[in-house]
């Protein structure tokens, strides 16, 4: 790794009132396993681009890897921590 | 101009999978399709595969698992496009020639932003989303679908509004939303405009939830339409019943299984539409 080489992670969720078959569907299996006091899960998308960039450079090129792809801001928020 | 002078673009990439009966339901009409990749299209190719966008007369996005389907469904190649074919894109819908998203193609179309592009012929960022069915499943069940449209879509110009048809389904995300705060807003946009060309019915003809609606989309819409009508996007497969012996009660119903199918009549309407406006 260069020396300016960052670690971005990028948190896909959605957003609040959207209904999320994937997470309820998986509860539901953990509980079929005999998991009990689950509350609730939900399905969230992560991912780790590493970047040769400065750390704000790198952040702005990730928003805009949400806005291009990653993300669909019908149902979708998504977060970028840069270490 | 003569329907096999129709040049129909079936776009593929790695993942799509419909391309040959896509190509096939408008060979059966009498047009001339071609399937061609994104990379001949952007000209990333050997210079005698190099196709252009504009030279041909209607653009079908067929079903499948568009590169995966990876981030979500029909996303990357939405991104491809948006990216490298934009202004031909723009072009293509402004000169009002016909468009079909079927499947992953209308998962491709609302991410891409070309439905249901109530303000420009592509909207910066997606107005709609194709989302995880409501069972969280893989649905593969033939639909029944009602034609709503009032003339505005060009690929329903040749079916009786109102008429019941059989499309089979086969997908994960065809859940049509929208944000919650313009929800209410662009469903009345929708019904206005006359974009809504499908909902899924019960075979009682009327609206019906799970199974009837597979995917739990709102309003039970299966297929919606551009402000002009020409792009049109919807979950279920009427290229796969372009003949009657594909339809799963061939044997039951009585009907001349050499026959036309429920599918044929959009792509025979696209047909028509072109040859009409010359």
């Amino acid at each position: 790794m260069g020396a300016s080489v960052v670690i971005a992670e990028i948190r896909i969720e959605l957003k609040p009132g959207i209904a999320d078959p994937e997470g309820q569907n998986t509860k539901k299996a953990l509980e079929l396993l005999g998991f009990k006091g689950i509350k609730g899960v939900r399905s969230i998308r992560f991912f780790e681009v590493e970047l040769d960039a400065p750390v704000d450079e790198a952040k702005k090129q990730c928003e805009e890897m949400c806005r291009k792809l990653l993300a669909n801001p019908v149902i979708q928020k998504f977060k970028i921590t840069v270490k | 101009m003569k329907p096999n002078e129709i040049k129909v673009c079936v776009l593929r990439i790695e993942g799509t999978n419909c391309e040959e009966e896509t190509a096939a339901a408008f060979a059966i009409v009498g047009a001339s399709p071609e399937k061609v990749h994104l990379k001949q299209l952007i000209h990333q190719c050997p210079k005698e595969m190099r196709r252009d966008l504009e030279d041909y007369h209607i653009l079908a996005v067929p079903g499948g698992f568009a590169a995966g389907d990876y981030v979500r469904a029909g996303a990357i190649l939405a991104a491809r496009m948006k990216s490298a074919l934009s202004k031909e894109l723009k072009t293509f819908v402004e000169k009002e020639k016909p468009i079909i998203g079927i499947c992953n193609g209308f998962q491709v179309l609302v991410e891409l932003g070309m439905l249901p592009a109530f303000e420009a012929a592509i909207s910066k960022e997606p107005q709609a989303a194709l989302y995880t069915n409501d069972s969280a499943r893989f649905e593969c069940i033939p639909t029944l679908l009602k034609n709503e449209s009032n003339g505005k879509c060009v690929f329903t110009r040749n079916l009786p509004k109102g008429k019941v048809v059989m499309f089979p389904s086969a997908h994960g995300e065809g859940k049509l939303m929208f944000s919650s705060e313009h929800e209410r807003d662009y469903l009345n946009l929708l019904e206005k405009n006359d974009q809504v060309v499908f909902r899924f019915v019960g075979p009682d003809g009327s609206y019906a939830g799970y199974p009837w609606t597979p995917n739990g989309a709102i309003s039970s819409i299966g297929g919606i339409c551009n402000p002009a009508g020409n792009v049109l996007g919807l979950m279920p497969h009427p290229e796969r019943v372009v003949n009657r012996i594909t339809h799963p009660d061939w044997t039951r119903s009585g009907l001349d299984p050499s026959g036309e199918g429920d599918g044929r009549v959009v792509f025979q309407s696209a047909v028509d539409h072109v040859i009409k406006k010359g």
